[in-house]
């Protein structure tokens, strides 16, 4: 009797996949909430035991992201810190949401009679505290969850342009340094007393509450950055968008360059520490919300009608020209805020931060999360942000890497990880199952 | 006064004339047919009025304003709705969402709905979700709403086109080729459900077909074109008879 190799291996591959579905089954059930919850209490464990723990492994402190910087770093302590990830994140995670289950969905049934703002505010909040107190742990880890927060905006916008619209824009960096600068300059000028703008014009106490009226600013500048684009390249479909929208990406890059007056090619500096972690939490959650309820209406899904076949949208009342003009306008918008945001979180930005490595940098979470998926963006964003730290020990050859796993993705998923769905807000909150009562109701 | 009015139209491609001196005049109500050889020009016609192609000469009045150099988008908001030979439909959208997408001229909340959710955009969404729905239960679908259009058979596809195309309200509802492709069973149910849409909704037919049964049966009004040229125009007993309609079909007849 001979035995196949690859029956054996198929089998085994069943044999797990059934295995893992066994140990997920009861997961499917736990609501949001639970998952929230069960976060909050494995990083308040971490808080508690985390630096004895990490002692006890040998590891000299806390992992500051689940341990995949340790992986190239030091190689022998990968063991230690796949135990620390497990015994401080997923055991208590996957104990917590488990076993609170029935309530974590009574709780969620109950949410889902009160207005959706409540319901949003209290996931966001919990969520915020799970972020508030992992942060905790390093600053480190603070300047990561901004600037991942900040690549969520920012992949998030792009993927309205070429995900949702169909367009290749690469202008994105352009738009992105635009909010950068005049919010900087913004804050600077009447905050700041420095050498190149002068004294502050106003009291700096008032600064974080003029923030947001800077983020704006920048954004409806680079908005109008981005008519320059617009009105030459959507007179026809096709390559011209790319094209034109790479080369605004090289002009804005020797415009700052070549202007002194921000500093030139040594970039501008001292921005004031105002995008803390709540604020740029805050503001992620405002973009996520606002391009989401974009793409969701109808007005927004005519971007996809003009990608798909823009004859027949227009034959179907759809203005066209207008629609895709809006969409271009709102994300470089939202660049612009992305990369005022940026400008406060690294307090030093150059014209050279804004070339073709960020446009790579950009495009590939926008590919790898998932085109037309605010999802996608979500996991792109914030998935290569990850990526991109664990590799950091690899200097150089990062960049050989990240296009790796690029280029794997485009073969076996090539519209990207999670792509072509709808970010259903309410369903995200709802509870996963019947709650005790509506089972109570059903039996009497 | 007639609804639809075109008057000599004449339409070059290059130094190619696709369309010459054709006239139309559509009455509310009316289902007029336009037959005619492959090349003759029907969709090039259909084209020329609903704004994708601009007449070189002639103007096209639509109840009374002359929409000649419209935008398509302005031609399907006036009221001129229409479906396509090869069917285009959006890969990745839904059934409903296909016919949602037709309303939205209609819609008044703008930008500002569509960013920050107001209350008169989830009015109005819910009210066009089901507007949307009565039409698909006009054409027989409504069971396919939340499908992705590329899983559909093909009589369906056809389907979503003609109620996205009602969507419009249109005055006239431009039909190109509604049958192509579809067997004798799908051909049957077309024809009843385009019956049965005409006489709830009242608006004007045009359309183009090849299947002369279709012609025959449904339209009041026929026009034959040739070479962009209408040769015939007539009542369906009147253009089965003409000679001129039988020679553009069948060829000359030569004698020996």
């Amino acid at each position: 009797m001979t035995t196949n190799p690859s029956l054996t291996i198929a089998s085994m591959r069943e044999r797990l996949r059934s295995f893992l579905s066994k140990v997920w089954e009861p997961y499917r059930s736990v609501p949001l909430l639970g998952w929230l919850l069960g976060a909050l209490v494995a990083v308040g464990v971490e808080q508690l035991v985390g630096l004895p723990l990490a002692r006890i492994l040998g590891l000299t402190k806390i992992p500051a992201l689940f341990g995949t910087v340790v992986i190239l770093d030091d190689p022998l302590l990968i063991p230690s810190a796949l135990l620390f990830t497990f015994l401080i994140y997923i055991l208590p995670i996957g104990l917590v949401a488990r076993f609170t289950t029935p309530i974590t969905n009574r709780i969620a049934a109950k949410l889902m009679d009160y207005p959706l703002i409540v319901t949003a505010v209290i996931h966001l909040v919990l969520m915020y505290a799970v972020l508030h107190i992992w942060g905790d742990i390093s600053d480190y880890r603070v300047l990561v969850a901004r600037l991942a927060m900040i690549s969520i905006i920012l992949t998030l916008s792009l993927n309205v342009v070429n995900g949702y619209m169909g367009e290749f824009s690469c202008s994105h960096p352009g738009f992105m340094s635009i909010g950068a600068y005049v919010a900087s300059a913004f804050t600077i000028v009447l905050f700041v007393s420095e050498n190149r703008f002068g004294e502050a014009l106003l009291p700096e106490s008032m600064g974080p509450f003029m923030f947001p009226l800077a983020l704006i600013l920048g954004g409806i500048v680079s908005a109008v950055g981005a008519l320059l684009v617009a009105i030459p390249s959507f007179r026809t479909r096709g390559d011209y968008l790319a094209i034109i929208s790479l080369a605004f990406m090289f002009i804005i890059k020797s415009l700052f360059e070549n202007l002194e007056v921000v500093g030139g090619a040594r970039g501008i500096s001292n921005q004031p520490n105002y995008a803390t972690l709540p604020i740029v939490f805050l503001w992620t959650v405002i973009s996520i919300w606002i391009i989401n309820n974009f793409v969701r209406s109808t007005m927004g899904k005519a971007l996809n009608a003009v990608r798909d076949g823009e004859l027949a949208a227009n034959a179907m009342t759809v203005n066209t020209r207008k629609t895709k003009m809006a969409a271009f306008l709102f994300a470089a918008f939202w660049a612009g805020v992305a990369g005022g945001l940026f400008a406060h979180v690294l307090r030093y930005i150059n014209p050279d931060t804004f070339g073709i490595r960020k446009l790579a940098e950009v495009l590939a979470m926008v590919y790898f999360g998932g085109l037309n998926s605010v999802t996608g963006s979500i996991v792109g964003a914030v998935g290569l942000s990850l990526i991109s730290e664990a590799l950091r020990p690899l200097d150089i050859y990062k960049w050989i890497i990240i296009p790796i796993i690029l280029i794997l993705i485009m073969i076996f998923r090539p519209t990207g990880l999670v792509a072509f769905t709808e970010f259903d807000i309410e369903r995200l909150f709802q509870p996963k199952e019947e709650t005790s009562e509506g089972a109570e109701h059903v039996t009497a | 006064m007639s609804l639809l009015e075109v008057h000599d139209m004449t339409h070059y491609f290059g130094g190619l004339r696709a369309v010459h001196d054709y006239s139309l005049a559509i009455d509310p109500g009316q289902i007029r047919g336009l037959i005619g050889p492959n090349g003759a020009g029907k969709t090039t016609i259909f084209n020329l009025i609903t704004g994708i192609y601009h007449p070189t000469e002639g103007n096209i009045v639509l109840d009374g304003e002359d929409i000649t150099r419209f935008e398509p988008n302005q031609i399907a908001d006036r009221g001129l709705g229409r479906t396509f030979q090869n069917l285009r439909l959006w890969r990745y959208l839904s059934v409903l969402d296909h016919v949602k997408m037709a309303r939205y001229s209609k819609l008044t909340y703008g930008l500002f709905g569509a960013f920050f959710g107001t209350g008169r955009r989830v009015r109005e969404e819910k009210a066009t979700d089901a507007l949307a729905m009565e039409l698909l239960e006009l054409v027989g679908i409504p069971h396919l709403a939340d499908q992705i259009v590329t899983n559909l058979p093909y009589g369906a596809q056809r389907r979503v086109e003609l109620a996205r195309a009602l969507a419009t309200e249109p005055k006239v509802l431009f039909l190109d080729e509604p049958t192509a492709g579809m067997n004798p069973e799908e051909l049957i149910q077309m024809m009843a459900i385009i019956r049965q849409v005409h006489s709830e909704i009242g608006m004007a037919i045009f359309l183009i077909e090849h299947r002369m049964k279709v012609v025959m049966d449904l339209c009041e009004r026929i026009q034959t074109l040739n070479f962009g040229e209408v040769i015939a125009e007539g009542t369906p007993e009147e253009i089965r008879n003409d000679p001129e309609v039988i020679e553009a079909y069948l060829g000359k007849e030569v004698v020996i």
